[in-house]
């Protein structure tokens, strides 16, 4: 019917894992010049997809057209020579080198054929990044020098020094701050007006809504959508396509009345130079805490400091009325405090582990005498703490890394719900987590609260925040600028607080 | 338990329980395939053993042999497995085996008995594995550049104090544990030595909070220290261990030679290193087996035997010994893309 073929036509693609049968049949369709939205939960098939389209796995079954022709991709290379970019989310630059040797990598502009002019890929490199609008950085710069968001520039840039005509770009905004992405948007608005095709993955369905035209969804390893309009298609539906369930946000109950109990974590005159300045806040238990703000707002950095990972400049942490020894994290686990961080693979989980080691390594000593482990009384404690968690599936001796975003987090929370610990320290807690497994995450959090620990929660996702806490701390650049109970607050009020006085606003 | 609220169940984790039996059995069976194999690879060499010098190889005073040079390298590569676990590396092993059997071996100690070597070559070991731990535990430093060092001033000092010449032990007692008369039931004392060693070693890095402590160290150092570990106390203990080891090898080598010498204990780290990753273990820390190790030990003494009774030259047993460590990688790496 349509005159003119998709750019890109996948149909039947199939791929397995042993175990694990990552796509079942899915089919996509990508015209030239359009945002093409790909949503799905963690372990719905997305990141198959997009390497698949990177050439980076072979389908087993299923067949590629690309520009009406069947085409192999049989490697990342055959990819990029057809003009298929993909920018994933641990960005793939090499930090030593510089951002034009970067962006030329594999395809450096010689002279007699092997020697690098490196002026001329200077050149280019500036010229890339001026289109997209950072002619600030510098191409002669390292790119470990860079902030993350400007080596996701970078990396774009990379992708457009090809002749390209499709780009996928895997949650590119997770690291962006508001601005930036806007930024982004942009960037991605001059392309398809060139003509250039992108393939978008976010979790953040408001962008979607955004700078998408089609959306497919992805459930299951299967398209349970495909092209959806992606303005006009009802957040519910979309929601419900993804989890089988009409839910986006539910936050449980809060009780009525603050509870009435001494403090357990006190935080005295806090500060770390550049971070943040002379914090006070106090939790009770039974409370949730929360701290809202922008990237760079300190919130992270906060946590850790509590937590004794980071060396405050001044101020001290008190747990039940005695002051922790400052930059101890030992210190800290052993007066009961318990961080659950914001980077759950690379700060918290022992992925080549069983979920028991995940979760009986805080308190190895309470079933080992004289060193020695009793491996069934282990077993047992891990059990009964992940089941209290509903954690899934119900056997602690699986890899904590076949386990979902959601179920990650559930055994780093058993970690300290084993530990006995009392103060609760929550970076972004649901970070990477499916919007179905939320909910559950928010109603666990708010019962280990209602059994009487104390919780201080940092989270980017204001709603979240004001959802989840009793009381909240909004912070612009590593300052309280408002305190107040969350039902007091709501999010345009907290994203006023939050851009006041900015350069953004 | 009832909740505030009853968590919506996902159809998509509901799911993952199906998938994950077969996945947690693969991984047993992988485990299983890797000794399998290293077993197998062992009985195909008892067999070319076998083959090619009937008489030569299977004669009891031959295994005794090989199992006897096995362990001096098997007590040093026990120690090294723990290092690597934990992502560390202990470049200076044969430089302290050297080191501690010349010190345990000098006129002034021997004149302390059975129990002044044996005491001066655990120390000597220990004490070395103190430096290195305390400079990678507490000064920051790379465990490749502190243990290169150690390898440097360990041989130096070795040569200083043998000034190149060879110490003959005079003492009875030490030098009768090496003869045939102090085998029981015709395993020589070294070899059960090698077995205790190898026992204490599984069982600490499987059923302890010590082994526990170092695969955690290794497998992610951020996350062992956020979960409470003291991951620097944990690297000084690992580098004690490896010099305590270091130091029971060095006795050993002193019983079996019969002395003392600063050229002892030539490349066994790459040795160890080597029958280390042949055995599993992975070289960037997290995962590692004492039996496979062990094995590995076995399987490259049994082919310097095998090569040394068909009267091949050492030039050719290197190229097999390169060959085979390419070899175990590969397969090792097949095994594991299957996931």
């Amino acid at each position: 019917m349509a005159p003119e073929p998709p750019l890109l036509s996948m149909s039947g693609t199939t791929k397995s894992f042993p175990g694990v049968r990552a796509l079942d049949g899915v089919d996509l369709d990508v015209l030239a010049g359009e945002v093409h939205c790909l949503l799905g939960q963690n372990g719905a098939g997305k990141s198959t997809l997009i390497k698949v389209l990177a050439g980076a796995h072979q389908p087993d079954t299923g067949t590629i057209r690309w520009r009406g022709e069947d085409v192999t991709l049989r490697s990342p290379i055959a990819a990029m020579r057809l003009g298929i970019a993909t920018i994933y989310q641990e960005l793939d630059l090499v930090e030593h080198l510089s951002v034009a040797e970067n962006v030329h990598l594999g395809h450096e502009p010689t002279a007699a054929g092997f020697v690098v002019r490196g002026k001329a890929a200077k050149e280019s490199t500036a010229a890339l990044l001026k289109r997209l609008g950072h002619a600030e950085i510098d191409p002669g710069r390292l790119v470990g020098e860079l902030s993350a968001a400007q080596q996701q520039i970078v990396s774009m840039a990379r992708a457009l020094s090809h002749d390209v005509r499709l780009i996928v770009m895997d949650e590119p905004s997770a690291a962006l701050d508001p601005d930036e992405v806007d930024n982004l948007f942009r960037i991605v608005g001059d392309l398809t007006a060139a003509g250039v095709a992108v393939v978008y993955i976010s979790h953040r369905l408001e962008e979607i809504r955004r700078i998408g035209d089609r959306v497919t969804v992805l459930k299951d390893g299967r398209a349970v959508a495909n092209g959806l309009p992606a303005k006009s298609t009802p957040t519910r539906e979309v929601v419900a396509l993804m989890t089988g369930r009409n839910v986006e946000y539910v936050f449980p109950d809060r009780p009525d009345s603050p509870p009435a109990a001494e403090p357990v974590l006190k935080v005295q005159g806090l500060s770390r130079q550049g971070e943040f300045e002379t914090l006070d806040l106090d939790v009770r238990p039974g409370e949730i805490v929360g701290l809202a703000g922008l990237v760079g707002s300190g919130r992270s950095e906060i946590l850790e400091t509590v937590y004794g990972a980071r060396k405050p400049t001044t101020g001290q942490v008190l747990v039940d009325g005695r002051p922790l020894k400052p930059g101890s994290v030992r210190a800290a686990v052993r007066a009961g405090l318990g961080l659950a961080p914001e980077e759950r693979k690379a700060q918290a989980l022992l992925m080549l582990e069983s979920v028991t080691r995940n979760v009986s390594v805080s308190s190895m000593s309470r079933f080992s005498r004289g060193g020695w482990i009793d491996r069934g009384a282990e077993l047992g404690a891990a059990r009964a703490a992940t089941r209290e968690l509903s954690l899934r599936p119900d056997n602690p001796s699986v890899p904590v890394r076949t386990l979902s975003g959601g179920n990650q987090q559930k055994a780093v929370l058993a970690r300290w719900l084993l530990r006995g610990c009392k103060v609760l320290l929550l970076d972004e807690p649901t970070r990477g987590v499916d919007v179905g497994a939320r909910a559950e995450l928010y109603a666990v959090i708010r019962r280990l609260a209602d059994e009487g620990l104390a919780v201080l929660l940092v989270s980017s996702e204001v709603p979240e925040v004001l959802g989840l806490a009793d009381r909240v701390l909004v912070l612009r650049e590593g300052r309280v600028v408002h305190t107040a109970p969350a039902r007091e607050l709501d999010e345009h009020r907290v994203l006023d607080l939050v851009m006041e006085g900015s350069p953004a606003s | 338990m009832t909740q505030p609220v009853s968590p919506p169940r996902d159809s998509s984790t509901d799911k993952v329980p199906q998938a994950q039996p077969p996945a947690w059995r693969g991984l047993l069976f992988r485990a299983d395939v890797r000794t399998l194999s290293l077993l197998g690879v062992l009985a195909a060499l008892i067999l070319i053993g076998g083959i090619t010098k009937p008489d030569e190889f299977l004669d009891t005073r031959n295994l005794q042999l090989v199992l006897t040079q096995a362990s001096v390298i098997g007590v040093v590569t026990v120690g090294m497995t723990f290092v690597i676990v934990s992502g560390g590396i202990d470049l200076s092993v044969g430089a302290i085996v050297a080191l501690a059997s010349v010190w345990a071996t000098t006129v002034a100690t021997q004149e302390y008995g059975f129990a002044g070597i044996l005491f001066t070559a655990v120390v000597v070991g220990v004490g070395c594995g103190l430096v290195n731990g305390v400079l990678i535990a507490y000064g920051a430093m790379v465990p490749f550049i502190a243990t290169l060092a150690m390898l440097a001033s360990a041989r130096g000092l070795a040569l200083q104090i043998t000034d190149g010449k060879t110490q003959i032990v005079t003492v009875p007692s030490v030098l009768d544990l090496g003869e045939r008369d102090a085998y029981v039931l015709g395993i020589p004392p070294l070899v059960m030595v090698f077995a205790v060693v190898t026992v204490i070693g599984w069982l600490v890095l499987n059923r302890t909070t010590f082994g526990r402590r170092t695969v955690a160290v290794g497998g992610n150092p951020e996350a062992a220290r956020l979960a409470g570990i003291d991951v620097r106390r944990q690297r000084l203990y690992l580098y004690l261990l490896s010099g305590l080891c270091c130091g029971i090898a060095a006795f050993l080598l002193i019983v079996l030679s019969g002395s003392g010498q600063n050229t002892n204990g030539n490349l066994y780290e790459l040795d160890a290193i080597a029958a280390a990753i042949i055995g599993g273990t992975l070289l960037t820390g997290g995962r590692g087996t004492i039996t496979g190790s062990v094995l590995g030990v076995l399987i490259f003494t049994t082919i310097t035997n095998i090569f040394a009774l068909n009267n091949l030259q050492s030039d050719v047993q290197q190229i097999a010994k390169g060959a085979i460590i390419v070899a175990a990688v590969l397969v090792q790496r097949r095994t594991a893309s299957t996931t």
